[in-house]
């Protein structure tokens, strides 16, 4: 087979990526202004091959639907796609997201938004919930249908990607003109993967994103654990494991995104061996549970949601994250200056340690979390026949 | 150079240059004058890369990775935090960090000294090593991450609070002295865990005077001057690995 591009194997670059995280937790909104600032001034953690940000409450009007961002490379793609969609969702309203034309970014493809509705006969036909029909038919687009990628799928956020530096990626896609309570940014220096729009980061499902500095070791064994659940792991990088793992591990198991940031950096089995009886025990029913979704290699997320942003270390802590706070904000950046650069009198500014997740919650969930009680809230909900107690009567 | 009994003094501010430019200021700076004194630093990588000696950085900003790496005898003194890998093979000359240091410090490094009034985080101090005179000094006057000395092969690391988990894992040469004990549990079978006795208390007393001329003043409160109450960390042997190589 004639060699076209460097691919997976062929180089190996020992740098690091840069990411960036901002969250107001009282939930108000601020324009991308820091967040591109932040990002910018680790320019040079980057190689321009990829950059984009993830941005949390930017279409409050819309809150209730889905907000599809789409990149086609052609224009069949998107009639594709649209007939797609048309089957399958309402479609409350769809438009070219604008763009502003910069020098370095070349041969963008055509990015459009839709606010959607799953359709309702059809997501009853199919047995699934809203998530998961939503889901599966993402997976659908990004699979089937010839140069059609959803960046993001989830209510009242989304993702703004491509190849290019991170500062050229929000120029391009115009950032500053959105209002968010969280912003994550992330500047690309691909190793062991090609560099392509689809493949910058952050890496998007439903409500999820994650930025991603380091590479999954163990990536091979964690992407035939979530492959069994229907994740199609098609994107030619590690990181979108990392992203289906907590959807799999929070939204289908019900755990929260602490124990599941705890799960992919359990700790050693040393560690256990050195715990009391009950927490070693515990310690030992996760770890064996869940062994294929411990993650490993070096790497520091953040990971955002609608519940704020969580950032989390290898346990080796082999790549660097800090963290700072001033009054309600509270801002994660690959160097402490990129903190300092946009909150000059940032407070408790720190390391995330390795395998210990850092946890910013919006204050509203935080203080629903805090009223809610385990026995109120059954992780799973039970099937009728469970818990009916008369016998479904069949239909004539 | 001297003017008047007084080393030349020269500032630079940084703002949010890109590091080349950064640095060839810096260097342009310290080419005619022997202190130059560092405003508004933004992550700029390598300053004061293989500075030599009689040559003194002042920073003020927290300065990118790599800085002072290969130090050839001047001094770096920063008035805040530094990030990873500060100190990287340096060889001789003393950086000095108010504040917390990251990940990485004193990697490799052959001689000098670095002071860190706070934390350090994690890998700090790996694969240092002394050679004939040379004989390089970590001092840590907070908390270490884990990994501390992994790999230490001379020198001498000391650390005023407590050390993470992996302390002197592969550790062949140089000591390790720890103001708090250690879990003798997290301690390797290959390192020997110790009371410090006179002759280390002979090491450490010149140390804590230093960190106290460095700190003191601004932590309001000075160490011990003794050298005394400390433990000693070293390997059993200095070939653990020999059996492996070498009958």
């Amino acid at each position: 087979m004639p060699k076209t591009a460097i691919r997976e194997g062929d180089v190996r670059i020992p740098s690091g990526c840069a990411i960036a995280g901002i969250m107001d937790r009282s939930g108000v909104r601020h324009d991308g202004g820091d967040i591109l600032r932040s990002i910018e001034l680790m320019h040079d953690r980057s190689n321009g091959l990829g950059g984009g940000f993830a941005a949390y409450g930017i279409y409050p009007e819309y809150r209730e639907l889905y907000a599809f961002h789409v990149m086609y490379e052609t224009h069949e793609a998107r009639v594709a796609t649209e007939a797609y969609l048309d089957v399958y969702f309402m479609s409350e309203k769809q438009e070219r997201i604008p763009t502003e034309p910069v020098p370095s970014i070349k041969n963008p493809p055509d990015v459009w938004r839709y606010f959607v509705a799953p359709h309702p006969m059809r997501m009853n036909m199919s047995g699934l919930d809203e998530s998961e029909y939503v889901m599966r038919h993402v997976f659908h687009i990004n699979s089937q249908i010839e140069g059609a990628f959803v960046a993001s799928s989830g209510k009242d956020m989304g993702a703004f990607k491509g190849v290019g530096y991170p500062e050229d990626i929000g120029e391009f896609y115009r950032i500053g003109d959105y209002r968010a309570w969280a912003w994550t940014a992330h500047g690309r220096f691909p190793t062991n993967t090609p560099g392509w729009w689809g493949g910058a980061h952050p890496f998007t499902l439903l409500n999820w994103s994650v930025v991603h500095n380091g590479e999954i070791s163990s990536y091979d064994a964690n992407r035939r654990y979530v492959e069994q659940f229907g994740y199609d792991c098609e994107l030619q990088t590690d990181t979108e494991v990392i992203t289906y793992l907590f959807d799999l591990l929070c939204r289908r198991h019900g755990l929260s995104q602490e124990l599941a940031a705890r799960i992919m950096t359990a700790p050693s089995w040393d560690e256990i061996d050195r715990m009391p009886p009950d927490r070693a025990k515990f310690e030992t029913d996760l770890r064996v549970t869940y062994s294929s979704a411990l993650v490993n290699g070096p790497f520091s997320v953040i990971l955002g949601s609608e519940e704020g942003l969580l950032a989390i270390n290898d346990r080796l802590k082999l790549r660097a994250l800090m963290v700072g706070e001033k009054g309600s904000m509270v801002y994660f950046a690959s160097e402490q200056a990129a903190i300092e650069v946009v909150c000059p009198d940032a407070e408790n500014i720190r390391p995330v340690e390795g395998g210990i997740p850092f946890v910013a919650q919006l204050d509203e969930v935080a203080r629903r979390k805090g009223l809610a009680a385990c026995e109120n809230s059954p992780v799973l909900n039970p099937l009728a026949h469970e818990v009916g107690v008369q016998p479904k009567r069949r239909e004539a | 150079m001297i003017m008047g009994g007084q080393p030349v003094k020269a500032c630079v501010s940084l703002g949010t240059s890109h590091f080349q430019k950064a640095n060839q200021r810096v260097r342009a700076a310290l080419a005619a004058a022997d202190v130059v004194e560092l405003h508004d630093v933004f992550a700029q990588r390598y300053l004061g890369c293989a500075l030599d000696a009689g040559k003194k950085l002042d920073i003020f900003g927290t300065p990118g990775n790599d800085m002072a790496c290969f130090l050839d005898g001047g001094e770096v003194e920063v008035h805040g935090n530094v990030q990873d890998q500060i100190g990287n093979t340096m060889n001789a000359g003393r950086i000095v960090v108010h504040g917390r240091c990251g990940d990485a410090a004193g990697y490799a490094m052959r001689g000098g000294e670095i002071f860190v009034r706070d934390d350090c985080g994690w890998r700090v101090g790996i694969h240092m090593k002394q050679y004939e005179g040379r004989r390089p000094v970590v001092f840590i006057g907070g908390d270490a991450g884990d990994f501390l000395g992994e790999y230490m092969a001379g020198g001498v690391i000391v650390l005023l609070g407590k050390a993470g988990k992996h302390l002197g894992t592969g550790m062949h040469g140089g000591v390790i002295y720890l103001k708090a004990p250690p879990d003798p549990g997290l301690i390797s079978d290959s390192l020997v865990l110790e009371k410090a006795d006179e002759a280390d208390a002979e090491v450490l007393s010149p140390l804590m005077c230093a960190y106290n001329r460095l700190f003191a003043e601004e932590r309001g409160a000075a160490v011990d001057e003794s050298g005394e109450g400390f433990w000693r960390l070293r390997p059993a042997s200095s070939r653990p690995y020999a059996s492996m190589y070498a009958q």
